[in-house]
């Protein structure tokens, strides 16, 4: 057998709630991270992502309960992103039991922050997430910030390959074009990205129908994460996972032990 | 009781949690005492070999990890904490061999892989008579790493591919080691543990 593919479903959280949109029958409480951490556990899932979309430091402080409250009851990887900016920062949330960080305009703002990281926990803590859309660069890519708003005046493909020299672990590509069209990921910005970088890629942004995620797949990502079609029920990981296995791709199966 | 050594590495609470559910009581310590005399010990480790080294020694964990093998007493190294137990490692230091507690007189070396790290779910194939892996057939563990030990060593085995095969299990009298991170593993993980506990 070979490394099978990762399924990750991505949760914002901001004052210890999770928001925008989940819609799940089988839930008590929609708005509860640790319980739907639980659930797509249970579902498949081969990691979690919580992105902290808090816009006060007391509301960060909530999200270091839910990673504590999260990484005691669910045992699978929890990478955890957002208003992260300094070494410190991490430490809290590695220490509240986040396996690894997922670091954005921090890191454009002052890429040493990369390295500093990675000297001090290892790279396989760092996920750089980069937010890239189609634009008359060199490479036909570039940086956005701002949810995609503005640009960063960054080629997405010399970031790439900036970014893995100062000692990223994993890379974590979003296409701002695709986001939330469940148009299909974008294909050719994942196969430029995989031809130029050697740690592990994860694909967001534009998952639709089942196709869309073997696409990515074979365009190089190693792992896909994905928000709304997960959170909307439009399909439930077990069946991504059920349809990637039907087509070839290794994929975890759930334990039953 | 379990006890967790605290040498300055990582997330502990879930490794903690972890080894709970397994009904046993758990401590997390940097105590000699605690971590000499504890029915199990877990030596966790993330980051990199040499400065996991160094936090090991600051402790004197080393001479905790020897003290414990030469007593025969059950301790368990997860991911880097299972290359510390080698010989040595030649992780970052441009060619330069680190030393490790040296239960096992083996290297640990980079994975020959385009991809690296070895980021999520692999499977394991178990070589000899397994007690950690009993009932625990076709399962995948979780594994995030770029170095490895390649040689077997101990009375049990299992083995990886990733790039190439390497070594993601032993175990060998009082010493049990896994590459992967059982705590991370999900259902298949916490039956892995349970094992263990069963083992002290």
């Amino acid at each position: 057998m070979t490394l099978s593919i990762r399924i990750i479903p991505c949760l914002d959280v901001t004052d210890g709630r999770v928001v925008k949109g989940v819609n799940f029958t089988d839930l008590v409480d929609a708005g509860d991270p640790v319980e739907m951490a639980s659930l797509y556990n249970r579902e498949g899932a081969d990691e979690l992502t919580f992105l902290d979309i808090s816009a006060s430091s007391s509301d960060r402080e909530t999200t270091l309960d839910v990673v504590r409250k999260t990484a005691e009851q669910v045992f699978i990887p929890l990478t955890v992103g957002g208003g992260i900016r300094t070494v410190e920062d991490v430490d809290r949330l590695l220490r509240a039991g986040a396996d690894k960080v997922s670091i954005n305009t921090s890191a454009i703002a002052r890429p040493e922050l990369i390295a500093e990281i990675a000297d001090r926990f290892g790279s396989q803590v760092l996920v750089i997430s980069i937010d890239a859309r189609r634009a008359r660069t060199e490479s036909g890519f570039e940086v956005t910030t701002h949810g995609g708003r503005q640009s960063a005046g960054l080629d997405a493909l010399a970031w790439v390959g900036k970014a893995c020299a100062l000692g990223a672990g994993e890379i974590l590509l979003n296409s701002m074009d695709a986001d939330g069209t469940r148009a299909g990921y974008d294909i050719g910005m994942i196969t430029a990205v995989r031809a130029i970088s050697k740690v592990p890629l994860i694909a967001s942004g534009g998952a639709g129908s089942l196709e869309d995620f073997a696409a990515a797949l074979d365009a190089g990502a190693d792992a896909l994460l994905a928000a709304s079609v997960f959170h909307f029920g439009v399909h439930r990981i077990s069946d991504v996972k059920k349809y990637l296995s039907a087509q070839g791709y290794s994929i975890r199966t759930n334990a039953t032990v | 009781m379990i006890a967790i050594l605290d040498y300055g590495s990582g997330n502990l609470r879930s490794a903690q949690r972890a080894f709970e559910l397994s009904g046993a009581e758990v401590v997390i310590t940097s105590d000699k005492d605690i971590a000499l005399n504890a029915a199990g010990l877990v030596v966790p480790g993330v980051g990199a070999f040499a400065s996991c080294m160094r936090g090991l020694i600051n402790m004197g964990g080393d001479e905790i990890v020897r003290a414990r093998v030469a007593g025969q007493r059950p301790t368990l190294g997860i991911c880097v904490g299972m290359q510390i137990f080698f010989r040595d490692g030649d992780e970052h230091t441009n060619g330069e061999l680190h030393k490790g507690v040296g239960l096992w007189q083996e290297s640990i070396s980079k994975l020959k892989a385009p991809i690296l790290p070895h980021m999520g779910w692999n499977t394991v194939s178990v070589t000899g008579n397994s007690n950690l892996f009993n009932g625990l057939t076709d399962q995948s563990f979780y594994f995030v790493h770029s170095y490895a030990a390649k040689a077997p060593v101990g009375i049990a085995q299992a083995w990886t591919t990733h790039g190439e095969k390497f070594l993601s299990a032993v175990e060998d009298g009082a010493i049990c080691a896994t590459q992967f991170h059982p705590e991370k593993s999900g259902d298949a993980g916490l039956a892995l543990i349970k094992n263990w506990v069963a083992m002290l």
